[in-house]
């Protein structure tokens, strides 16, 4: 409160909208906050209670549980399974990859051409490709792709020969790479920036070699945010919605699509609060995820300060 | 020498996954009849006026949903680091809430609030600004954050207020000037994020840049994908020019803790 006193002695010239409120005690204070708490109220939060509360709720508005049990069941639930299944692997594929090109890059120079472009590109892949994505992937191995045609002419071999396997679980989980692979360099990259030179110097002067380097210094260190960044792709495969969109028209075969199928009035009227069940469902998915992560971030938090 | 060759394999193999379908899309957009180059894809963009207006739309959308965030952030964030920090954890985890809601439970959510919006302020593309400002909260909330806790914003206020200044000369002159590589920071992700912003535009049936994309890709593919490598180069170029902002941030810190430690 100290730093709160000076100011408030000095109302000279201070008459202006926010001015008035300096001297006044903290009635006025919390105004300031208004449009910003009644921004996210409306915008924000409310539409959050909104489907949290219409989850239980029939279409009348009374209390049930059927819209959460019906989760549990058929349809819903392959699409459920089939979502954690297509985040887990993009997860997993895309955390070791994305490990082994953020080393590549930690290791150079930090101010170079080769880091700035694969940050700046791995920034557009991770958070700002959504549509766009699906065209490329459509544009190297769609029925007409580039790759296809080459394989097809030079090769003989005809990509689509089993399936439409690219609007399937197996062309799913190559376009989220594209994206999972970029978004782990970015969240991990501060992570190998923060191992000092001096642990891999103090290794090396008690006759240490890079394995034991690896094996006891920077591989436990290293650990816990590999794992937090695990979950956040994880998390984030299972957000993403743009890109499956774009790429699969017809059918929902993961949880976002049919959410699209009960907003664009494709399935039984009555059930619009199935829909809400399955935003809840998502949330309570999502929501795990993170908070395990913040755990281990915080735990981890004392090595990676700089 | 181990670790260059690995270094090198990897950024050979990770270098053609990903340059791969950019190289694809650029031939695919100019294939013309008969296995001959053409640029009709690409000249067919400027024509296309519905993907004009859709472009426009996002343009327009991009900076205002730039400048609600700043409007609505920066005053508040500032006012509670100076006089309200009870209110600090509130204002973190709402602007950090969107991280745990899946845009596309968002839209369920919106889609009612929606109906109200458009019958209040008419159905234009504009109203999906505040969609948008919720979407880039996180993003601009840590840059912002990060702006201001770089500076001693108590000090700097105090003494501008015991000079005369009011409230909102000490916002305009002395916060947002210490903090404008931050703004500059939060205001291009949001740009990136509103132009490549497509989940809640589509369901809520507005016209934007990506839903016309999406839209175009059905009928042709070739300008479909030319616009969208056209996208991916400039939210590249944004973000590079991004990475160079924040270097000069770390400059600038370095410069003045090197006076500090003159002085």
């Amino acid at each position: 409160m100290t730093s709160v006193a000076p100011v408030a002695t000095t109302p000279g010239g201070s008459t202006k909208i926010r001015g008035g409120a300096a001297g006044r005690p903290s009635a006025a204070a919390w105004l300031v906050a208004v449009p910003f708490l009644a921004f996210a109220g409306t915008f924000l939060v409310y539409p959050t209670v909104l489907v949290l509360v219409g989850a239980f709720q029939d279409s009348d508005g009374a209390f049930t549980l059927e819209n959460i049990t019906t989760l549990f069941t058929g349809v819903v639930f392959d699409a459920f399974l089939l979502s954690i299944e297509l985040s887990a692997l993009t997860a997993l594929i895309g955390a070791v990859f994305g490990a082994l090109l953020t080393w590549a890059i930690a290791v150079g120079n930090p101010d170079g051409m080769l880091r700035r472009t694969v940050v700046a590109g791995s920034g557009v892949l991770a958070q700002f490709g959504g549509v766009p994505l699906a065209f490329a992937f459509l544009a190297t191995v769609g029925f007409e792709g580039l790759v296809t045609k080459f394989l097809r002419d030079n090769a003989g071999i005809d990509l689509f020969a089993g399936s439409a396997w690219l609007f399937e679980l197996p062309g799913l989980t190559l376009v989220y790479t594209f994206f999972q692979i970029p978004l782990m360099v970015i969240v991990f990259l501060p992570a190998l920036d923060g191992l000092r030179p001096q642990w891999r110097e103090a290794n090396a002067s008690l006759g240490g070699t890079s394995w034991t380097y690896w094996r006891h210094v920077g591989g436990p260190i290293l650990t816990p945010p590999f794992l937090g960044a695990l979950l956040l792709l994880f998390a984030n495969a299972f957000s993403a919605y743009a890109t499956a969109a774009a790429l699969v028209s017809q059918g929902s075969p993961i949880v976002p699509l049919q959410i699209r199928g009960f907003l664009t009035g494709e399935v039984v009227l009555g059930q619009e609060n199935l829909g809400k069940a399955l935003g809840l469902g998502m949330v309570v998915v999502v929501t795990i995820a993170m908070g395990v992560n913040v755990l281990l971030q915080k735990r981890v938090a004392k090595w990676v300060r700089r | 020498m181990k670790q260059r060759v690995l270094r090198t394999i990897i950024l050979l193999v990770l270098g053609v996954y990903f340059v791969l379908p950019l190289v694809a899309m650029a031939e695919f957009s100019t294939r013309g009849v008969g296995g001959s180059r053409s640029l009709d894809s690409w000249t067919s963009i400027v024509e296309d006026e519905g993907l004009m207006a859709a472009l426009a739309n996002s343009l327009l959308l991009s900076v205002t949903s730039a400048v609600l965030m700043l409007v609505l952030l920066v005053p508040t964030m500032a006012w509670i680091r100076l006089r309200l920090p009870q209110l600090q954890r509130l204002v973190e985890f709402l602007c950090l809430l969107p991280l745990a809601i899946p845009a596309i439970v968002l839209v369920v959510g919106m889609a009612p609030l929606y109906a109200w919006v458009n019958y209040f302020l008419g159905d234009s593309a504009l109203t999906l600004t505040f969609a948008y400002t919720v979407l880039v909260l996180p993003f601009a909330y840590r840059a912002i954050d990060a702006g201001l806790s770089a500076i001693d914003l108590k000090t700097l206020a105090e003494a501008a207020r015991s000079l005369g200044a009011s409230w909102l000369t000490v916002l305009w002159k002395v916060v947002v000037p210490n903090i404008r590589v931050a703004l500059i920071g939060a205001s291009l992700l949001s740009v990136a994020l509103v132009l490549g912003e497509f989940t809640i535009a589509s369901l809520l049936n507005f016209d934007t840049l990506q839903v016309q994309v999406n839209l175009l890709g059905k009928r042709n593919a070739g300008v479909s994908i030319a616009v969208s490598l056209l996208c991916l180069i400039f939210a590249f170029v944004l973000l590079f020019a991004l990475s160079y902002v924040g270097q000069r941030r770390r400059q600038t810190v370095a410069e003045e803790e090197t006076l500090q430690g003159s002085s």
